[in-house]
C-alpha cells in the first residue's frame, strides 16, 4: 500500500535515515520501532509529507508519489496521529474533529447541527462519549488523543500512522484503541504503529521493522521474533549484554533510618490535591503511584513551588520552604524534572551547554559576570557522566532525541546540587536503552545521598525503582507501601479497592 | 472504581476531570471574558446618561455612532488578524491613505473613489501577508514597515500634506457618507452590515475555522491540513481592505481626504479588539466583542468631553488605564480557564 525504497534524509550534523526500505501492507498492523534517534519520527514524517527525502522513492498504491504537504498526503488517504496531541485546544471537539471537512449547507456555510451530530457519531463509534461542543482543552489528555484518533480515521484513510498513541492513555483507553485498530485492520487499512511498549507490539502488531541509527536492521513477522532478540536488535548489542542491562534494576534497598530530607505535609490545592503528605529520606527513592490524573504530577509541582497551594507545608532538611515559589524551592534544594519536556523543560532553541547551565548560572557568576571556564567544566562533566549523545555542547537541544533531551534536563538540575530530586515520568517516551540508563542513574543519585521522588506510569519501573510507594487516588493519599509490600499486586489493590475519596472528587470543604 | 459508576457519561474522562465537574467557575470565567465588555458598556452608558443630560440625546448618540463606524470597520479586519495570533500596525496609515485616494479618485466617479483605495490598501495588506506567511517575518516588523511606507505614499500624493483633495458635495460618493436612512447615517448602516457579514465569515465558514485554528495552534493546524499560509495572507489582505474602505467612507463623510487622520488609529483598533475579549495570543475572539470595544472607547471619550473641566488629554490616560484593567482581567480570567 505505502512503501519507501532507498530513502535517505540528512539534517545538519545528523544522518537521520540512510537507504531505508519500508513497506506497509493493506490489512496489516506494522510495528515501527527503534531507540530514540533511530529515525522513526523522520521516517514517519517522510511518509506523511512533512519532510521530503533527499534520496529515494515513496510509493503509494503502486505508483510513485511526492507529497508536498501533510494536506496532500491526507487527501491521498494517509492519516497520522502524533505522540503529542496535535489539535487546537481552544476550539471545540467537533471543530477539531472536522476542521477542513466541516459539513456545509447550500450557502457554503457550516451546518453546526450536522457537524455536532457527525462528530458525536464518529466518537461514539470509538466508544467515547463527550460533549462535542466543549472546547477540546477541557478534556483529559487521553480523551484528546481519542479525538485525534477519531479525526484520523474519520477521513477515508487507507493508511493510518500512529506515533506512540498510548503514551498518555489509561489501560482502559488502550483497550479501546486496540479495538479500533483491529477494526481498521479488518477494513483493509494499513496501520503503522510506533511504540516503546513491547507488550503492546506483541498484542496488536503483525509485522515489525526495527530501525537503528537511521538504518533498517530487521523486518519481518513479529511472531517470529522473540522479545529478547527484538530488544537486542534495537540496542544493537549481543543478547548476553542486553540481558545484563535489562536486569540492571534499582537495588531498592536504600537506608531508611535517617531523618527525612523532604517533608511535604497536608498539601491541598482546590480540586486537585486533598491533604497529601509525603516524606523522603536522603538516599531514598519514594514512588508516587496512582492512575493518570490522581494528583501525582500536581503533588510534585506543589512541592517544587510550581503549583500554588491553598494550604500545607513543605520542609526541606528542617527548614520550611515558602510554597508557590519556584525560586524559593530551588534555593532550598528541590529540583523538579517535569513531565512535559517540550512545554516545561528544555529550551529547544538554545544549545546543550546553555540548557545545562541555565539554572545554575546565578551560582556560577561572580559580580554578575559568568565564569565561562567553570561552565565548560560542569557541562563536560555531565555530558560524559550522563552519556549525552550530541554533536557537541553547542548543538541545539531541539535537534536531540527525547532521551538525550531528558538527560540534558537532568544535568541542568544536578548542576544545582539539589537535596531532593522530583522526577515526573523520567523515562516516558524514551527508548529501552536510554530508559535503563536513566533508571541506573536514578539509583546512583540516591546512593549519593539524594532524596528522590519518582513518578512513573510504568508500574514495573515504579515498583522496581522505589523503596516506598505512596499511592494517590483522586488527589489524596490512599496507601503507603513499604518493604515487602512494594509489589505491583499491592499497588493495583491499593488503587482499585481504596475507598473512593469522594470528598476530594466533589470539591469539598471550601 | 466508584468514580466511574457515578459518571458513566465520560467514558474516557480522568478522575482529575471528574473532580472539576462541569467546571462551573470556569464557565463563569468564560462568560465574563465573553460578555465583560458588553456589561461594562451598559454600565457606562447608564452612568453617563444619569450624569449628563446631554449624553442621551439624538445628536450626541448619532455623533458617537458615526465616529465609531470608521474605527469599527478597521477593528473588524484587526479582529481577524489578532485571532490568527498576528498584529497589523499599518491600518492607521492605510486608513488615511484610503481617504486621500478616495477623495482624489472621486473626481472620476464613485466607482473609482471606492475601488482605488480598496485596490491600493488591499495590495499593501496582501504584501504584508505574503511577507509574514511566506517569508516568515514577524508581523510586528512587517506591518510597522508598511505603516511607515503607506504614510510616505500619502505624503507624496498630497505634496507633503499641503494639498487636500475635496469630494464634490453633490456626487453620489458624498451622499454615501452623508445621507441618512431612518435617521441614522449611511456609514453606520454599512458598518453594521459589514459586521454581520464578517461574523458569518468568522463563525460559519471553513475559512473562519482556519483563522481560529491557525491562532490556536499553528503547528497543529498545519498538521491537520489547514492552509496556514493562505489563511494568514487572507487576514492581512482583509485588514488592509477594511482600513482602506474605512478611510474611503470617512472621506465621503468629511467630503475631503484629510491627511492627518489615522495616526495612532491602529492602537485604538487593537485596544478595541482586546477590550472586546479577543485574546492577543490568538485562537479566541469574536467580532461582536470588537464592536462593543469600539463603542466603549467612544463612550469614554464622549464622557470625558462632556466633563468640560477635564482636559481632553486625560481621555487617553483613561483609555490607557482602562485597557490595562481589561488586559489584567482577561489574563486573570484566562488563567482561571487555563487558557493562557
Amino acid at each position: 500500500m505505502l512503501s519507501v525504497t532507498g530513502v535517505s534524509k540528512t539534517f545538519p550534523g545528523v544522518r537521520a535515515l540512510s537507504s531505508v526500505d519500508f513497506t506497509a501492507r493493506t490489512g496489516e498492523v506494522h510495528a515501527l520501532i527503534g531507540e530514540n534517534g533511530a529515525g522513526k519520527s523522520t521516517l514517519i514524517k517522510v511518509l506523511t509529507g512533512v519532510y521530503r527525502p533527499d534520496e529515494g522513492q515513496v510509493t503509494y498504491d503502486g505508483s510513485p508519489v511526492r507529497f508536498a504537504t501533510p494536506l496532500e498526503a491526507q487527501h491521498a488517504g494517509i492519516s497520522t496521529i502524533y505522540q503529542e496531541v496535535n489539535l487546537v485546544p481552544l476550539m471545540t471537539v467537533a471543530r477539531n474533529l472536522l476542521l477542513g471537512r466541516e459539513p456545509r449547507n447550500r450557502l457554503g456555510l457550516i451546518d453546526f447541527r450536522r457537524m455536532h451530530r457527525t462528530a458525536d457519531e464518529a466518537l461514539r463509534g470509538l466508544g467515547i462519549r463527550v460533549d462535542v461542543r466543549r472546547p477540546l482543552r477541557e478534556l483529559g489528555v487521553g480523551a484528546q488523543q481519542m479525538v485525534a484518533l477519531a479525526r484520523a480515521v474519520s477521513v477515508d484513510a487507507r493508511v493510518v500512522v500512529m506515533d506512540e498513541p498510548t503514551s498518555s492513555l489509561e489501560p482502559r483507553e488502550v483497550r479501546t484503541l486496540f479495538e479500533v485498530i483491529r477494526t481498521l485492520r479488518e477494513r483493509g487499512i494499513a496501520v503503522i504503529y510506533v511504540s516503546h511498549r513491547l507488550d503492546e507490539l506483541y498484542e496488536i502488531c503483525d509485522t515489525v521493522t526495527v530501525l537503528r541509527d537511521g538504518k533498517v536492521v530487521h523486518t519481518g513477522r513479529i511472531a517470529d521474533l522473540d522479545r529478547l532478540r527484538l530488544v537486542s536488535l534495537m540496542l544493537g548489542r549481543e543478547i548476553g549484554v542486553v540481558r545484563d542491562e535489562g536486569l540492571t534494576k534499582f537495588t531498592g534497598s536504600h537506608d531508611t533510618a535517617v531523618e527525612p530530607v523532604l517533608q511535604a505535609e497536608e498539601l491541598t490545592v482546590r480540586h486537585l490535591l486533598d491533604g497529601v503528605s509525603v516524606a523522603v529520606r536522603p538516599g531514598e527513592v519514594v514512588g508516587l503511584g496512582g492512575l493518570l490524573g490522581s494528583g501525582r504530577t500536581e503533588t510534585a509541582k506543589a512541592i517544587a513551588g510550581a503549583l500554588r497551594t491553598d494550604s500545607g507545608r513543605v520542609v526541606v532538611a528542617g527548614t520550611t520552604v515558602r510554597t508557590g515559589s519556584t525560586p524559593a524551592a530551588i534555593r532550598a534544594g528541590i529540583s523538579l524534572l517535569p513531565e512535559d519536556r517540550k512545554a516545561e523543560g528544555v529550551l529547544p532553541g538554545l544549545s546543550v551547554r546553555e540548557n545545562i547551565a541555565l539554572a545554575a548560572l546565578p551560582g556560577l557568576s561572580r559580580f554578575g559576570l559568568v565564569d565561562e571556564a567553570r561552565i565548560d567544566r560542569i557541562v563536560d562533566t555531565f555530558m560524559t557522566r550522563l552519556r549525552i549523545k550530541a554533536a557537541g555542547p553547542h548543538q541545539k537541544v531541539g535537534e536531540l532525541s527525547g532521551g538525550n533531551q531528558q538527560k540534558v534536563l537532568l544535568a541542568r538540575w544536578l548542576a544545582m546540587h539539589p537535596k531532593v530530586l522530583l522526577l515526573d515520568e523520567p523515562t516516558r517516551g524514551i527508548d529501552v536503552g536510554a530508559k535503563a540508563e536513566v533508571q541506573k542513574l536514578i539509583d546512583e543519585l540516591a546512593d549519593d545521598g539524594l532524596g528522590v521522588l519518582l513518578i512513573s506510569s510504568d508500574t514495573e519501573e515504579l515498583i522496581e525503582g522505589s523503596d516506598r510507594v505512596v499511592v494517590l487516588k483522586d488527589g489524596a493519599v490512599v496507601a503507603e507501601l513499604t518493604g515487602d509490600a512494594v509489589t505491583e499486586d499491592r499497588l493495583m489493590r491499593a488503587i482499585a479497592t481504596a475507598p473512593s475519596a469522594s470528598t476530594a472528587a466533589g470539591g469539598p470543604d471550601d | 472504581m466508584t468514580a466511574d459508576v457515578e459518571s458513566p457519561v465520560h467514558t474516557v474522562s480522568t478522575p482529575e476531570e471528574e473532580a472539576l465537574g462541569a467546571g462551573r467557575s470556569e464557565r463563569l470565567s468564560a462568560l465574563a471574558q465573553q460578555h465583560g465588555a458588553l456589561v461594562t458598556l451598559v454600565v457606562a452608558v447608564i452612568a453617563a446618561s444619569l450624569s449628563f443630560d446631554t449624553f442621551l440625546t439624538g445628536d450626541n448618540l448619532e455623533n458617537m455612532a458615526l465616529s465609531s463606524a470608521f474605527l469599527a470597520v478597521v477593528a473588524l479586519g484587526m479582529t481577524f488578524v489578532i485571532v490568527t495570533g498576528g498584529i497589523d500596525l499599518s491600518v492607521g496609515s492605510l486608513f488615511a491613505l484610503g481617504g486621500v485616494l478616495a477623495a482624489w479618485g472621486s473626481r472620476y466617479g464613485t466607482v473609482v473613489a471606492l475601488l482605488l483605495p480598496l485596490a491600493v490598501c488591499g495590495l499593501i495588506g496582501l504584501v504584508n501577508g505574503l511577507l509574514i506567511a511566506r517569508s516568515r517575518l514577524a508581523p510586528f516588523i512587517v506591518t510597522l514597515a508598511s505603516m511607515l511606507g503607506a504614510r510616505g505614499i500619502l505624503l507624496s500624493l498630497t505634496d507633503e500634506g499641503s494639498t487636500t483633495y475635496l469630494v464634490d458635495k453633490d456626487s453620489f460618493f458624498a451622499t454615501l457618507g452623508q445621507s441618512t436612512v431612518l435617521g441614522i447615517g449611511a456609514p453606520v448602516w454599512i458598518t453594521v452590515a459589514l459586521f454581520v457579514l464578517g461574523a458569518v465569515v468568522l463563525r460559519r465558514t471553513r475559512f473562519g475555522q482556519y483563522v481560529y485554528a491557525v491562532g490556536g495552534n499553528e503547528d497543529a493546524a498545519a498538521l491537520m491540513g489547514a492552509p496556514v499560509a493562505r489563511t494568514k495572507i487572507s487576514v492581512y489582505t482583509l485588514s488592509g481592505l477594511c482600513a482602506g474602505f474605512a478611510g474611503a467612507l470617512n472621506a465621503a463623510w468629511l467630503v475631503s481626504g484629510v491627511t492627518i487622520l489615522g495616526t495612532g488609529m491602529e492602537l485604538d483598533a487593537i485596544s478595541a479588539v482586546v477590550i472586546g475579549g479577543t485574546l492577543l495570543t490568538g485562537g479566541f475572539g469574536f467580532l461582536s466583542g470588537s464592536l462593543v470595544g469600539v463603542l466603549l472607547l467612544k463612550v469614554i471619550q464622549n464622557v470625558i468631553n462632556q466633563i468640560g473641566s477635564l482636559d481632553s488629554a486625560y481621555q487617553q490616560v483613561v483609555s490607557g488605564a482602562f485597557l490595562a484593567v481589561v488586559v489584567i482581567a482577561q489574563t486573570w480570567l484566562g488563567r482561571r480557564r487555563r487558557v493562557l
